[in-house]
């Protein structure tokens, strides 16, 4: 009977995001919103999200910038009177959108989230140096050059302390065996596109 | 045989010459002087992190932990798995979690293990090193092995977000979680109250949302300072490197004089257990922490 009430957005994001069948469940209550250390930031703080996915409004939340300005501290996990699990859901909303070209072009913690993933998907470990060299040259050489010079006093420190190694560039580190994680990375990809029907 | 033997799952950002390479150094003393023995998971990987779902989704981050918890149960038989970062820890456990609790999500990640010829089969359980110390030492059994007390050294405990939320140390609150001030006092220190215990340092978004991300990193060094902090100590590597490497920036941005060290507990137990400035990786401060350094071994 409720399944007649539910809208296809909804329906969209209980079948394809990650732990959307959770979004029925939000009281609308915004302690989540008074949690998030990045709340006054938020366009939408997630308990409004909700609200406009039981609306239907796909086009405002997936273009939203909102999702992109989590940080990941699980603060309103663990506050949420009904146990949803926000953060996870956030990060879903933020992957779908992404993944369906929606997210807002040129969002840094979406540039940064997909240069950290390629990072470790190529090595099997992350190589600090080239994501962060990769983070200061995102808009061009130009400005690249001027952000690690900003940054400079700060990437001299960690190298004088031995916790970056310009040598990364050359010899990072990484797993043995590449094959068998690059085939697996691969493989968990297809299955995912196929249940969720992204390809 | 010692002690205690773990699956030891150390983490990109502790591996040589990198950010938190003075973590492992300390961690790995730490184990010496308390008979911990870790046996690194062989070619273990990036657990993807938190940041990482943007172009990982679900699937693939889950896949990610599942070859390292895979590895770990068929080369490291018979014993948890033991990470000292957070996010490698918080990463490990939820992928377990759901692997275990889905059995499409469990068939599906081992199709995708299958490719690297490895199975996840949900034998070990994925702990944080400061959840090894609280529970299967206890601090009164870690206060017995103090030689060189931390007097006089007042420290303010920054826990953070991801060893403390959604898991966190077991009987802890996640407003006020009290075992990382406990651990300073068991080794003689002083542990402050201070508001910002478990404020967020701004994590990944350190890099992409600077000034939003040094507004954390400000106020949590700010209360510490006034609370009569003179060292912050932490059980996490992110919250390590964003609150010590961006004081300078804090400082320009703010007018702030902020000069603070930030340490590891792994750095504290081994100073108060006898350890030299070196085995606690003290070099690898940005900011010295000279009051550790004086009461270190010489």
């Amino acid at each position: 009977m409720s399944e007649n009430y539910r809208n296809n957005f909804l329906r969209e994001v209980e079948e394809k995001v990650e732990e959307g069948h959770w979004v029925k469940m939000c009281m609308q209550c915004g302690v989540c919103a008074g949690s998030c250390p990045f709340g006054p930031h938020w366009a939408h703080p997630p308990q409004e999200i909700f609200m406009m996915i039981r609306a239907g409004k796909r086009e405002e939340v997936l273009s939203s910038d909102s999702m992109w300005m989590c940080t990941s501290c699980y603060q309103c996990i663990v506050r949420c009177p009904r146990k949803l699990p926000i953060t996870h859901i956030m990060h879903g909303l933020a992957n779908y959108a992404y993944r369906l070209g929606l997210s807002p072009k040129k969002q840094p913690t979406q540039q940064f989230a997909s240069m950290f993933w390629n990072n470790l998907a190529q090595a099997g470990r992350v190589n600090e140096l080239k994501l962060s060299l990769g983070m200061y040259f995102k808009d061009g050489f130009a400005q690249g050059i001027k952000n690690a010079m900003a940054m400079q006093s700060v990437g001299l420190g960690m190298v004088k302390a031995k916790r970056l190694n310009p040598m990364e560039l050359f010899a990072p580190h990484g797993v043995k065996d590449k094959s068998g994680f690059h085939a697996m990375l691969k493989k968990a990809r297809e299955i995912e596109d196929r249940r969720k029907n992204l390809a | 045989m010692a002690k205690k033997t773990f699956s030891f799952y150390p983490g990109c950002s502790s591996q040589s010459k990198a950010s938190s390479s003075n973590y492992l150094t300390s961690t790995q003393s730490m184990c010496k002087l308390l008979d911990i023995e870790l046996k690194e998971i062989p070619d273990w990987n990036c657990c993807g992190a938190s940041i990482g779902y943007a172009e990982g989704g679900e699937l693939p981050r889950i896949t990610l932990s599942a070859r390292n918890l895979a590895l770990s149960e068929k080369n490291n038989p018979g014993m948890d798995v033991v990470a000292t970062c957070a996010a490698c820890w918080l990463s490990t456990r939820e992928a377990k979690e759901r692997l275990d609790h889905s059995t499409q999500m469990k068939a599906d990640a081992n199709e995708a293990l299958k490719e690297a010829g490895l199975a996840y089969e949900g034998k070990q359980n994925a702990r944080h090193m400061a959840e090894v110390l609280v529970e299967d030492f206890g601090f009164d059994e870690l206060k017995k092995g103090v030689k060189n007390p931390l007097q006089g050294i007042k420290f303010a405990g920054y826990v953070g977000c991801q060893t403390n939320r959604p898991f966190g140390i077991a009987g802890e609150s996640f407003e006020n979680p009290m075992y990382l001030d406990r651990l300073v006092e068991a080794m003689g220190g002083e542990a402050v109250t201070y508001d910002q215990k478990v404020t967020c340092c701004g994590g990944a978004l350190a890099f992409s949302e600077p000034e939003k991300s040094q507004k954390q990193i400000k106020d949590i060094i700010e209360s510490a300072y006034d609370h009569g902090a003179e060292m912050i100590v932490t059980p996490c590597p992110l919250c390590q490197a964003n609150v010590e490497i961006y004081q300078g920036e804090v400082n320009k941005r703010y007018g702030t004089k902020f000069n603070i060290p930030v340490t590891y507990y792994s750095q504290l137990i081994t100073v108060a257990y006898g350890g030299s400035a070196k085995e606690a990786a003290l070099d690898g401060q940005i900011i010295r922490a000279t009051r550790l350094e004086e009461i270190a071994k010489k």
